[in-house]
């Protein structure tokens, strides 16, 4: 077990330490490739849990793809810093706030938690008697909760993130008028028959088009 | 190999043992053989084009990677002025880690696998989708336009990519109702009736191959997508962006991007073999044939085939590099979200629709 500690101190220690540098680092860039060594620390955090697939779900959809598209967009940008730290004083005691609050929300849950115990499932009617989660592996465990038990919040989430996109592509969407579009529906379907015509012009005589 | 032989209880040992496996499977066996391919990558693609490729250095050009590798390590290190020095040497440090990294999951052999983890698939999913790192920060970091915009196309069109080949996982995943590797290799024996390119569990399951070849092909191709190879070597187009992020790149460094982009299309031939193919399984019934073998010839048997169907899905990777003209890029991004999204979402509609409906699966 005490390879399991090290490892979790490790790991503890670079997530805390990566997320100390996000908000310090000068660069943008820097900041959020320490964003992704953050993410990527507390996905091992879940894989010492046990939780092996929420893990990797982390690296997936926050690494692989949303931190991504974090690196795409700030590397896009041409931020200029001096700009970026003139309202550091003022908005410093509201930031400072929302922080406290966090922390004090945070100690609160995990001491509640490590007193009383995380919230338990049993109240609910489908986790009752024979469906016991003991012994499934865990990706089997989350499926039977989330489309039993949860399955309206599992919709309604789904509902939101729809809804969401469609927001973005909405907000997004620009018909240019006079724009060429490649349509490859009508490339692949000429024919000779209607891709071209056949003219004998006279000598000395150009053509219409 | 196999845990099972010492008693692993002392977690010292047990790590011993596992960084020994690693580094066996990695360093002995993946990067003989990734050197190795880059020499066959060159014969195919010198013999498409009627030459004769690499034939100078040891007999028929067989050391000629060796060669290179040489060449590439006693170069001289050099880093552009303007550039991020701390992440433009870390860039193929990450590739290169990811790359050998994702191994851990993959089954060989019967009983030949470095980490049997639950979520396999989804583990060599997560790690393959951060390559796209070691590109992004090579290119960023390297402070030169070329590079950059290289980098910036590497970027969208694996995120792309990475869509579909999600969705193809999951009808493999739906079939075989594991996300562990090694389960999924065993559903399939039996023959070749058996793999899941044919529908997997046997003939019952026929009509699904009509889904399962096209899915098989999808993956195939977002494989090359994903891992930069031609026709989709935009990253590194040389027409337009000279080598793209590998621009600032040479020595060490660059070997180490070559290096994890051979072991990636190595990686991606080997999972489109345990998808689909069968991994291990031999195309015939093998119970009787093996039933009084030792487990070692057993393993070895079982290597031979999954080794045998990388090296088929490697040979048409190299074809396609010699064969294709590069894509547009606005081509590249309609095929990726108009053509294999939808066609790969409707597949995992109606594979499970089957999974349920179908009145023979049990």
């Amino acid at each position: 077990m005490a390879l399991q500690a090290i490892a979790f101190y490790l790991m503890a220690a670079v997530t805390l330490a990566s997320g100390v540098a996000v908000v310090s680092a000068k660069n943008p860039v820097h900041s959020v490739l320490f964003l992704i060594a953050s993410f990527f620390s507390a996905a091992g955090l879940f894989v010492l849990l046990g939780a092996e697939f929420l893990a990797m779900l982390l690296v997936v959809v926050y690494v692989g793809a949303v931190a991504v598209l974090f690196l795409f967009v700030v590397m896009m940008l041409d931020v200029d810093f001096a700009q970026l730290r003139q309202g550091f004083a003022r908005y410093m005691p509201l930031g400072g706030l929302i922080a406290g609050g966090l922390a004090i929300e945070m100690v609160v849950v995990s001491t509640t938690v490590a007193t009383n115990g995380a919230a338990r499932l049993n109240d609910t009617p489908m986790a009752q008697g024979k469906d016991s989660l003991a012994g499934v592996s865990n990706a089997e465990a989350i499926g039977r909760v989330l489309y039993t038990n949860y399955v309206y919040f599992f919709q309604a989430a789904g509902m939101v993130l729809l809804v969401a996109m469609i927001g973005a592509i909405v907000l997004t969407l620009r018909h240019k008028p006079g724009v060429k579009r490649q349509i490859i529906m009508d490339q692949v379907l000429r024919t000779p028959a209607t891709g071209m015509t056949m003219v004998s012009p006279k000598p000395g005589e150009g053509i219409d088009i | 190999m196999s845990p099972a032989v010492i008693n692993s209880d002392s977690p010292v040992i047990w790590t011993l043992l596992t960084v020994g496996q690693i580094l066996l499977v990695t360093v002995v066996l993946l990067l003989t053989l990734a050197i190795f391919l880059i020499y066959g990558d060159r014969k195919i693609f010198a013999a498409v084009q009627m030459r004769r490729g690499p034939n100078v250095v040891g007999p028929f050009g067989l050391l000629q990677s060796f060669a290179d590798l040489g060449k590439f390590l006693i170069k001289e290190l050099v880093i552009p002025a303007g550039a991020d020095k701390f992440v433009f040497l870390l860039a193929p440090m990450i590739s290169v880690t990811l790359a050998l990294g994702s191994w851990a999951a993959m089954p060989l052999a019967p009983g030949w696998v470095v980490s049997n983890i639950n979520v396999g698939i989804l583990y060599l999913f997560a790690v393959s989708s951060l390559g796209v790192y070691g590109i992004i920060m090579g290119g960023w970091a390297s402070n030169s336009k070329y590079p950059f915009l290289g980098a910036l196309r590497s970027a969208a069109q694996m995120v792309s990519y990475e869509v579909s080949i999600g969705f193809v996982i999951i009808t493999v995943i739906l079939l075989s109702g594991s996300l562990n590797l090694t389960r999924i290799i065993e559903l399939q024996a039996g023959g070749f009736w058996h793999w899941n390119i044919l529908g997997g569990a046997g003939l019952q399951n026929l009509p699904l191959a009509l889904v399962m070849i096209p899915m098989g092909v999808i993956f195939f191709i977002s494989g090359l997508a994903e891992t930069n190879r031609p026709p989709f070597d935009l990253p590194e187009a040389e027409s337009e962006l000279v080598a793209g992020y590998a621009i600032e790149y040479g020595s060490t460094p660059y070997l180490l991007f070559y290096l994890a982009e051979m072991s990636n299309i190595l990686l991606m031939s080997g999972l489109m073999a345990v998808l689909f193919l069968g991994g291990w399984q031999a195309p015939f019934p093998t119970a009787t044939l093996t039933a009084h073998w030792a487990p070692t010839a057993v393993s070895l048997f079982g290597f031979m085939w999954l080794y045998l169907k990388s090296l088929f899905v490697f040979f048409m990777n190299a074809m396609v590099r010699a064969v294709v003209p590069r894509y547009r890029y606005d081509q590249l991004m309609r095929l990726g979200w108009k053509v294999f999204l939808p066609t790969s979402l409707v597949a995992v509609a109606i594979v499970a629709g089957w999974r349920v409906y179908a009145p023979v699966m049990g």
